[in-house]
């Protein structure tokens, strides 16, 4: 084999530490190397076009590049060397940047580290083999994880393209978070009114089958063909004959149910439709509440049902769908502010997080928009908000800003001031994070047109005097220790991942970050792609996010899902097992270890049972590969062979 | 019967003698024997750890080396100033740096010692239950603040003893002798501390609007825990009613005396005589008006 | 001690303070953010010079003399409010007690009577090995010229039988003596971590 070796010297990211020409200089004597040189920026155009020169001129039948991480470069170099006609698997990168000239200053060592790793690569080189990847059907059919706004927002989109999209939502209706808010930051729209109509478009489009009140169970497959099961969970009520004439809930004798959508500041009834807007408007019983379901003799909804809609015998059923991309929008959830002590650990009735103020102003909430403190019903008059409650906070393990909550403290101090005009409003803040497009205008609107009076502290204390909440707090600018009697206390609780984001990251092969937000491909360049082929982000799930950034990595996702179903079909990843059938001793071990269930039987003539490799199937772990005791079985592009190739010239 | 080695303080010996008597009263009623560390000293307290943390720890070590000549593997002292120097003592011994002048100091390692408060010990080796069983005079009709004070169950790390912010173990105690325990918002905060001979007026202050809120919540008696709470609230009383023009008259005594009180131990023997405002309202039985409250509601 | 109102930061910033009392204390000042939490919670505040939070700020900007020589350092209790409830796990009442035994030894204590009541304390404990509670105060009261302190007190404390005439005494006293004595002697070598070996309690058997 000829081969040539092309040392970049990423300016000075390699070269600064690296001798890169001596690397060059010895990479020409090592087995089969005809050709090697150092350039500046090898992946710019006059790089590329170096690389294609010397492989028409010296006749090259491989190439190695020593430069930065093949995430980022290895595509574009078998571009080039295809361009160029070589087959794009004869090609290898070795990482001299991220593994060798970033993480160290020793030239010597630097350089002659990457010199191995040169030399690594060309042997591994010299067992390539050409491989060819085929095609594969693409089902032009959208997953939709999360019925938020942001999965809203994405299943819409690709809806609008003409796509079929499944919707899979946990709760029993869409809209998530926003549907339980009143107003929004910074122009103060309905939540509800603009989100509303976006919600009858889910219901009423066509080509989006709407799963609610259902979960994932289990997922398999790859981009362009997933299969997925899902979890439509019992609801006791046979939606397909339910009106949402909601009889039901008025007659429902078990009238003190959690009621989550008021976030158990009211009662609901065992039988619930949670808010009026609702979509799907469909009843759902809630199987610890209802008497019938505990034994006792009730059955009053069946009785009163106009429709005969109530199924007491009801199961959860798992349907299947198959789909071709998927994209997660399972958004956040708020922090629980009971691990603060100091601020009454939840015990004081009057001490609410930010989202049960929310439900508080809302006209659907439990006080008809009215504002009224939980303990006795009274209107408050003196209202405090305290900022970065479980966030910015390493003793609770919440050290991130969760980003919203600068702004939904100041919208809700001024509809607090819309509502009641003689209260009066302090917010309790450390930093005022208000970057977005009028974000800082409204804050400022907050302080000089609604008198919210701002106090920079945090607040080290909470307790009851009498019927008041003695909020003991600081000034830090005043260097003095503040007392402020309220009657209603706001936490501005933070965002976390939402629950059971770890065990459905499991079920997508997806990563997750230390506390459970989904991790991006790439933090700027690949914002709503995983590092998972067809499966894409969307929203909160991703990190803390509002409204707007959500809808815009909705619509975000969207526009991948759309360019991938652009094409009838997709290329499959060659770099997959294969089966020597003459050594397979037909053991079974590879399909007992496949994480995929990429092997299956084969059954030869003569009734011979020999392995088979699923192509489309496979994901290129290599467990079998390391599993198979004769070694029949290869993982292509990381076979024994090259393996022990690089290892042997590393032990050399 | 539980051997406990028992570091009573210096407090306990002067000004809090009655701390001491009921503590071992009480103790011996639920069958825990209290070994008195011989010839010990004083932990050093405040003074001493602000001087050098070398000399908090050596003081409060020497104590916890007796301890385990004496084979005892648990130290109890009903003084959280003194426990927070034991376990000061332990931390340095644990120290890589500070073992070997801490070891040359007190002539021998305290390795895994447990020490305890007198709360802890009544909580985690008597418990409500079984407290509530014992009772037999029960403090039913009446109101009782739980008092911790700053040290008991801070720093969480150190302690390792119910919840910072928000401790129930001495209200759970009380709860169980029959009496009503109010949601006492000051349970933990500071009383003033050593200031009340350097700096009365913190003193007036601080411990103060501790007897302000036991008012407010129609509190009878602050049941304390510390020497020094009780020397700030109870004995100093009066100099707080002069400093906040206030008249307060609220008898302070100590969670052993309560629950000495609880279990039908005379109020002599326990002590009570002793607290400068009389606790003789405590002495009210109660449990008629409660059944004939209850009947009639 | 007095406020200071200008900050000429690179002239005064003492950057071996900041190391100083990051090491001695074990707790890295530099992730305090001055929330005010600590200054929110010290029940104490209402006393200070600088509020604690405006102590932490100084140390970071390595102002020696500010914190050696304020009053807060010497008027906290040590009641543990603060470091229960800093968001950045800074065990401040450890910070602030690392910045008394620094003070002592670099004398800059504000607050002489407070000193002065420690070290009547310290000797009845180095004398009796245990306090002397009835013995102390006079001492005290004597040394911070502060004759009626408590006066008030004795009658009833006298009537309740709470005042005790003789010192308890520890039997080996000599062994309490010496932890003083070593303590003492190794303190003040310039590096507190190198601590030249201490005497083995022989003179004690």
């Amino acid at each position: 084999m000829r081969i040539g070796v092309f040392v970049c010297n990423c300016g000075t990211n390699i070269a600064g530490t690296v001798d890169t020409k001596k690397v060059a200089a010895e990479a020409l004597g090592f087995a089969d190397v005809v050709y090697a040189t150092n350039y500046m920026y090898t992946c710019s155009e006059p790089g590329q076009q170096e690389i294609q020169r010397a492989i028409a001129e010296q006749g090259l039948q491989g190439v190695v590049v020593a430069a930065c991480s093949p995430r980022m470069h290895e595509p574009t170099f078998r571009r080039a060397v295809e361009k160029a006609g070589l087959n794009r698997y004869m090609f290898e990168m070795a990482n001299i940047r991220e593994h060798v000239s970033w993480i160290g200053n020793d030239r010597e060592a630097n350089t002659s580290k990457a010199i191995d790793l040169v030399r690594m690569a060309v042997a591994k080189l010299r067992f390539n083999a050409p491989l060819f990847s085929s095609k594969m059907p693409v089902n032009k059919r959208l997953l939709v994880i999360g019925g938020g706004v942001a999965g809203i927002q994405a299943a819409l989109d690709c809806a609008d393209g003409g796509m079929d999209v499944v919707m899979v939502e946990r709760q029993q209706y869409i809209g998530g978070k926003m549907a339980k808010l009143d107003k929004t930051f910074p122009t103060i729209d309905c939540s509800s009114c603009i989100l509303g109509p976006k919600m009858v478009d889910v219901a009423q489009k066509e080509n989006i089958t709407l799963y609610a009140a259902s979960e994932i169970e289990s997922i398999s497959g790859y981009i362009g063909n997933f299969t997925v099961e899902i979890r439509k969970k019992t609801t006791f009520v046979n939606w397909e004959a339910c009106t949402g004439c909601g009889a039901c809930m008025e007659k429902c004798p078990s009238k003190k149910a959690a009621d989550y959508f008021n976030e158990g500041l009211g009662a609901a009834r065992a039988i619930n439709i949670p808010f009026p807007q609702a979509i799907p408007k469909k009843a759902m019983i809630d199987a610890a509440y209802c008497r019938q379901l505990n034994g006792k003799k009730c059955g009053v909804c069946a009785k009163i049902c106009p429709v005969k809609a109530i199924d007491f015998e009801m199961k959860d059923e798992i349907v299947t769908e198959k789909v071709g991309a998927i994209i997660v929008a399972t958004g956040y959830d708020l922090f629980d502010h009971a691990v603060y002590g100091e601020y009454g650990g939840g015990r004081y009735p009057d001490v609410i997080s930010g989202l049960q103020y929310e439900r508080i102003l809302s006209a659907s909430g439990p006080f008809g928009g009215h504002i009224r403190r939980p303990s006795d019903g009274k209107e408050p008059k003196e209202i405090v908000f305290i900022s970065c409650v479980g966030s910015r906070d390493a003793s609770v393990g919440r050290p991130y800003c969760s980003g919203i909550c600068c702004m939904y403290i100041a919208k809700q101090a001024i509809l607090t001031r819309d509502h009641l005009p003689e209260s009066n409003s302090y917010v309790f803040y450390m930093d005022i994070r208000s970057p977005g497009k009028n974000y800082d205008e409204f804050v400022r609107r907050a302080q000089e047109e609604y008198g919210v009076q701002y106090i920079r502290g945090r607040v080290g204390k909470i307790y009851r005097r009498g019927e008041r909440m003695v909020v003991q707090g600081a000034d830090t600018l005043l260097g003095v220790q503040v007392e402020v009697e309220a009657d209603l206390v706001v936490l501005a609780t933070g965002v976390e991942s939402s629950l059971g984001a770890g065990e459905l990251a499991e079920k997508l092969r997806i990563s997750y970050d230390q506390y459970g937000f989904y991790m991006e491909s790439h933090p700027k360049l690949r914002p709503v792609e995983t590092n998972t082929a067809g499966v894409y982000l969307a929203g909160a799930c991703q990190g803390p996010k509002d409204i707007p950034s959500s809808v815009a990595q909705g619509s975000a996702a969207a526009s991948k899902v759309q360019s991938l179903f652009a094409h009838d079909t997709i290329e499959t990843n060659p770099q997959v097992a294969l089966v020597n059938e003459r050594n397979c001793i037909a053991c079974g071990k590879c399909i007992q270890v496949c994480p995929f269930g990429a092997i299956q039987w084969k059954e030869l003539r003569g009734g011979i049972k020999k392995a088979e490799v699923l192509a489309s199937v496979c994901q290129g772990c290599g467990v079998c590969n390391a599993t198979c005791p004769p070694k029949a079985i290869q993982l292509q592009h990381a076979t024994d062979n090259q393996i022990l190739a690089e290892v042997n010239e590393l032990c050399a | 019967m539980k051997r406990v080695a028992y570091y009573k303080g210096c407090s306990l010996e002067g000004l809090a003698a009655e701390y001491d008597r009921s503590t071992r009263l009480v103790c011996e009623a639920f069958g825990i024997e209290l070994v008195e560390i011989p010839d010990w000293n004083c932990c050093g307290s405040t003074p001493a750890h602000s001087y050098d943390p070398l000399l908090s720890a050596a003081l409060a070590g020497r104590n916890l080396a007796i301890a385990a000549d004496q084979g005892c593997e648990m130290v109890m002292s009903p003084c959280p100033g003194c426990l927070k120097s034991l376990k000061g003592a332990q931390e340095t011994c644990e120290d890589p740096k500070l073992r070997k002048p801490f070891v040359d100091l007190v002539g021998r390692d305290v390795d895994g010692m447990k020490t305890v408060s007198l709360l802890q010990l009544l909580y985690e080796e008597v418990g409500p239950e079984a407290l509530q069983k014992a009772v037999r005079r029960p403090l039913t009709g009446h109101t009782l603040i739980p008092y911790y004070g700053c040290l008991l169950t801070r720093p969480a790390q150190k302690a390792k003893f119910d919840d910072p912010e928000n401790p129930v173990s001495l209200d759970r105690l009380l709860e169980a002798t029959g009496a009503a325990v109010p949601d006492f918002p000051y349970k933990t905060e500071c009383c003033g501390a050593t200031y009340g001979v350097t700096r009365n007026d913190f003193v007036g202050r601080l411990s103060g609007r501790i007897l302000d809120m036991a008012e407010r919540l129609g509190g009878e008696a602050i049941v304390v825990a510390c020497p020094l709470c009780q020397q700030n609230l109870d004995m100093r009383q009066d100099q707080i009613n002069k400093y906040r023009s206030s008249a307060f008259h609220l008898p302070v005594p100590y969670i052993s005396q309560v629950l000495g009180l609880a279990l039908g131990m005379s109020p002599k023997m326990l002590g009570l005589d002793k607290l400068c405002v009389s606790p003789d309202i405590l002495l009210e039985d109660r449990t008629q008006d409660r059944e004939a409250q209850g009947s009639a509601g | 001690m007095e406020r200071t109102n200008t900050l000429s930061i690179q002239q005064s910033r003492d950057s071996e303070f900041i190391r100083e009392v990051e090491e001695e204390s074990g707790q890295s000042v530099s992730k305090c953010y001055q929330c005010g939490n600590c200054m929110a919670s010290c029940v104490y505040t209402f006393a200070y010079d600088y509020p604690v939070t405006q102590i932490m700020r100084l140390i970071q900007l390595g102002q020696r003399d500010s914190v050696l020589k304020s009053d807060a350092i010497w008027l906290c209790a040590n009641c543990q409010a603060c470091t229960t409830r800093c968001p950045n796990n800074i065990d401040v009442a450890q910070v602030m007690e690392t910045l008394r035994i620094m003070s002592r030894k670099e004398h800059t204590v504000s607050q002489p009577d407070i000193q002065a009541f420690y070290d009547e304390f310290l000797r009845s404990v180095k004398t009796f090995g245990r306090v002397f509670e009835t013995g102390l105060l006079p001492v005290y009261n004597f040394r911070a010229k502060k004759p009626f302190t408590d006066l008030d007190l004795a009658p009833r404390l006298l009537k309740k039988g709470k005042l005790t005439f003789f010192p308890a005494m520890v039997k080996k006293r000599q062994k309490i003596a010496e932890i003083f004595e070593v303590v003492k002697r190794d303190r003040f070598s310039k590096d507190g971590k190198t601590r030249p070996e201490a005497h083995s309690a022989k003179t004690d058997s």
